[in-house]
């Protein structure tokens, strides 16, 4: 086994499945040469050559439109948007051409589409490069919707994006790109989409998450476990399909639970998971299920992201507010 | 040639037309070769098309199809574009380019389908190299330019072709796409449609250019105007395109001046922006009587061969639109089961709840 980063390891899952499929194609702002903003590409184009890794004119309505005839073409595109604010300009392509066809054409055609984006907080970047917009994208039916939190996970999630012949959003937190290193094995592996991840495993509490702040979480967890209380961690890893299964049997288990997410509080990935909660388990909370979050403002300039940012110190307040209930 | 030292493009251009209203060649060296037969089937086609418009309308009127996008006065440009490609060439349309989905092999049920609201209507047979209408407008100007990388990368000489109209022609997705064509030498047409009117909104105030044709030479393609009420005119330039597209010679972005003769769409009015001068003008140019004329001429067309095309025209369309009709409805099921490849477990809770 290997030891790689996140960044590594998405663009081994890259590299993997352009050597076993010459239909998966890669394109995108500065991807080929340069190997992108964050050479999360880089050697790909010299390796599969300028057909296979595409530089593209600056345009990201393109980039999705592209994909979409690509993919009824027969490929398996990977489109890159090169930060996570800039998929507004390819919402039509991404949430209403790609996530409908096979509905709009009753099966005939599919959007068999990774699109990859960087997000995600805690970097100091310009506006608009690390709002947390997942709940956008999980809004919308017909697309799949992956956050990894980790090496391991980012390569087995993307090889089965990959290969899945319905479109997936996958977003790479900007902060977990360097942060670490873990033992990757090579080739091919997968994790399945629709399944979430027991992290830190507890009895007292239960810890929702993903992305960066499963991190978060762990810290927040490790603190409480000093004082005797045992948090279970969770890290839901896909959010649509959302793994409800794993996460009631944690609720059967623990009874109180909070949800941590980076994205402003209202009506995103957290109020949807209470719902879910509420609808199939309710009568096993003896608390009201809170989410911990940033405000509902518009991601902040750099100089206060750091506060707006769930700390573990404000995932600690709302573990004690559930157990105190 | 002189290089201007300053200015990039500021001439008008002329429309490239072939045949006169009375039915004479003006043009011979852009004249299309075609057979006696092929010229007989595309005039059977303009015929059926304009048939089937007005029966269309009809069964608008009588709630028997859904959404529908009249057509009269556009046969040239749809059934005449469409006859100068290959059956392997792909069509990518808008909600108005039903007649070129026909012709390129969607039976006619399916488009009535499409039309009163079925999935089975987008369910293009294979073999058949379409996409469903598109709403988006500008949406599938995009997928054109995309199927043409793949035809591309496939190194298989085929073209894609895409239409949309003079508003379309405005969208950002239209630029995006003609310039990665331009920058990809791509196989692909982009077939403007330039009827006068984007709903209510004329061409004066859709754009400033001296003409849509004109938005080629931002992108480095290339750039033609043709007389869209002229079929001969535009068989010359859809091919041409086609021909150069095939020979790695990249895209076409064609302007067709055309009319649409009926409203928008089954619902709107146009006495509130168009005048019946205006409409008169137009109706003298009418696509079909003016290849009729030349027909008639070569002696290979009467007016009971119209009336008999019609009288068939009717025939069909009544008995595709029973198919239709008798096509067994969608279901909410069928629905849910269409968003992915293999439906998730929430889904599947959610479809259980439907049938109960
Ligand atoms: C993105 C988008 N904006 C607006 C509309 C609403 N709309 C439908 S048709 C139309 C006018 C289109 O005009 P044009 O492109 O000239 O085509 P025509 O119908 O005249 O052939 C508009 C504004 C739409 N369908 N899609």
């Amino acid at each position: 086994m290997a030891q790689m980063n996140m960044k590594e390891a998405i663009r081994d899952a890259m590299r993997v499945e352009m050597k076993r499929d010459p239909n998966v194609l890669i394109f995108g702002e500065d991807v080929g040469n340069a190997g992108g903003v964050f050479r999360v590409t880089e050697g790909l184009q010299q390796e599969f050559g300028d057909q296979r890794v595409i530089d593209t004119p600056l345009a990201e309505s393109a980039i999705g439109g592209m994909a979409v005839g690509l993919g009824v073409q027969g490929f398996r595109p990977i489109a890159e948007i090169q930060f996570v604010g800039f998929i507004f300009e390819a919402l039509d392509q991404i949430l209403v051409q790609a996530a409908r066809m096979r509905y709009r054409s009753g099966g005939r055609y599919h959007s068999p589409i990774v699109f990859r984006t960087p997000f995600g907080g805690g970097v100091k970047a310009a506006e608009l490069h690390t709002d947390s917009l997942e709940g956008l994208i999980a809004q919308t039916p017909g697309i799949k919707l992956v956050i990894p939190s980790n090496p391991y996970d980012a390569k087995g999630l993307l090889i089965s994006a990959i290969r899945d012949n319905d479109p997936v959003f996958f977003m790479e937190h900007l902060n977990l790109y360097h942060a670490f290193r873990d033992e990757v094995p090579e080739g091919e592996y997968t994790v399945e989409l629709g399944k979430a991840n027991v992290v830190r495993e507890g009895s007292d509490v239960t810890i929702l998450s993903y992305g960066l702040m499963v991190h978060t979480a762990v810290k927040a967890a490790e603190e409480l476990e000093k004082n005797g209380i045992k948090a279970e961690v969770i890290d839901l890893r896909t959010l649509v399909p959302l793994d409800i299964d794993t996460i009631l049997a944690s609720v059967k288990k623990t009874n109180r639970v909070i949800i941590v997410q980076e994205a402003q509080k209202s009506a995103g990935i957290a109020a949807e998971v209470i719902a879910q909660i509420n609808e199939h388990a309710i009568l096993h909370l003896e608390a009201p299920v809170l989410r911990v979050s940033a405000p509902d403002t518009v991601y902040p300039f750099a100089q206060i992201e750091d506060q707006w940012l769930p700390t573990p110190a404000r995932i600690i307040e709302g573990v004690n507010k559930v157990l105190e209930f | 040639m002189s290089k201007i030292p300053y200015e990039v493009y500021t001439e008008d251009v002329e429309a490239l037309s072939v045949l006169s209203p009375d039915g004479e060649i003006i043009n011979k060296a852009k004249s299309p070769d075609l057979t006696d037969d092929q010229l007989k089937e595309l005039m059977y086609r303009m015929v059926f098309t304009r048939t089937w418009d007005d029966r269309a309308v009809n069964l608008g009127r009588q709630g028997r199809l859904g959404f529908y996008a009249p057509v009269s006065g556009q046969e040239a440009t749809m059934v005449g574009s469409e006859f100068a490609l290959d059956k392997e060439d792909f069509v990518c349309p808008g909600y108005r380019d039903m007649p070129q989905l026909v012709w390129h092999g969607l039976p006619l049920y399916q488009a009535f389908l499409y039309s009163r609201g079925h999935q089975h209507g987008g369910q293009i047979p294979e073999g058949v190299n379409v996409l469903m209408p598109q709403i988006i407008i500008g949406a599938q100007v995009l997928h054109a330019m995309g199927i043409a990388m793949g035809f591309k990368l496939k190194q298989q000489k085929h073209v894609a072709i895409t239409y949309t109209g003079d508003g379309g022609s405005s969208e950002g997705d239209f630029y995006e796409a003609l310039n990665y064509a331009g920058v990809f030498n791509l196989p692909v047409i982009f077939f403007v449609q330039n009827n006068g009117y984007a709903i209510t909104t004329p061409f004066a105030k859709q754009t400033a250019a001296k003409s849509i044709a004109h938005k080629a030479v931002a992108a480095g393609i290339r750039g033609i105007k043709v007389d869209g009420m002229d079929v001969f005119a535009v068989i010359s330039a859809v091919r041409e395109a086609a021909d150069r597209a095939r020979n790695g010679e990249g895209a076409t972005l064609i302007e067709a001046v055309t009319y649409r003769f009926r409203p928008h769409s089954l619902s709107d009015d146009t006495s509130k922006y168009r005048t019946k001068e205006e409409e008169g003008q137009w109706n003298e140019k009418d696509p079909i009587a003016r290849l009729a004329k030349y027909l008639e001429k070569k002696g290979l067309w009467t007016e009971e061969d119209t009336a008999r095309v019609k009288d068939e025209a009717k025939a069909k369309v009544n008995e595709q639109i029973k198919k239709a009709e008798q096509t067994e409805k969608m279901t909410v099921s069928g629905l849910i089961d269409s968003m992915f490849e293999t439906t998730p477990k929430h889904l599947e809770a959610q479809k259980a709840e439907f049938q109960k």
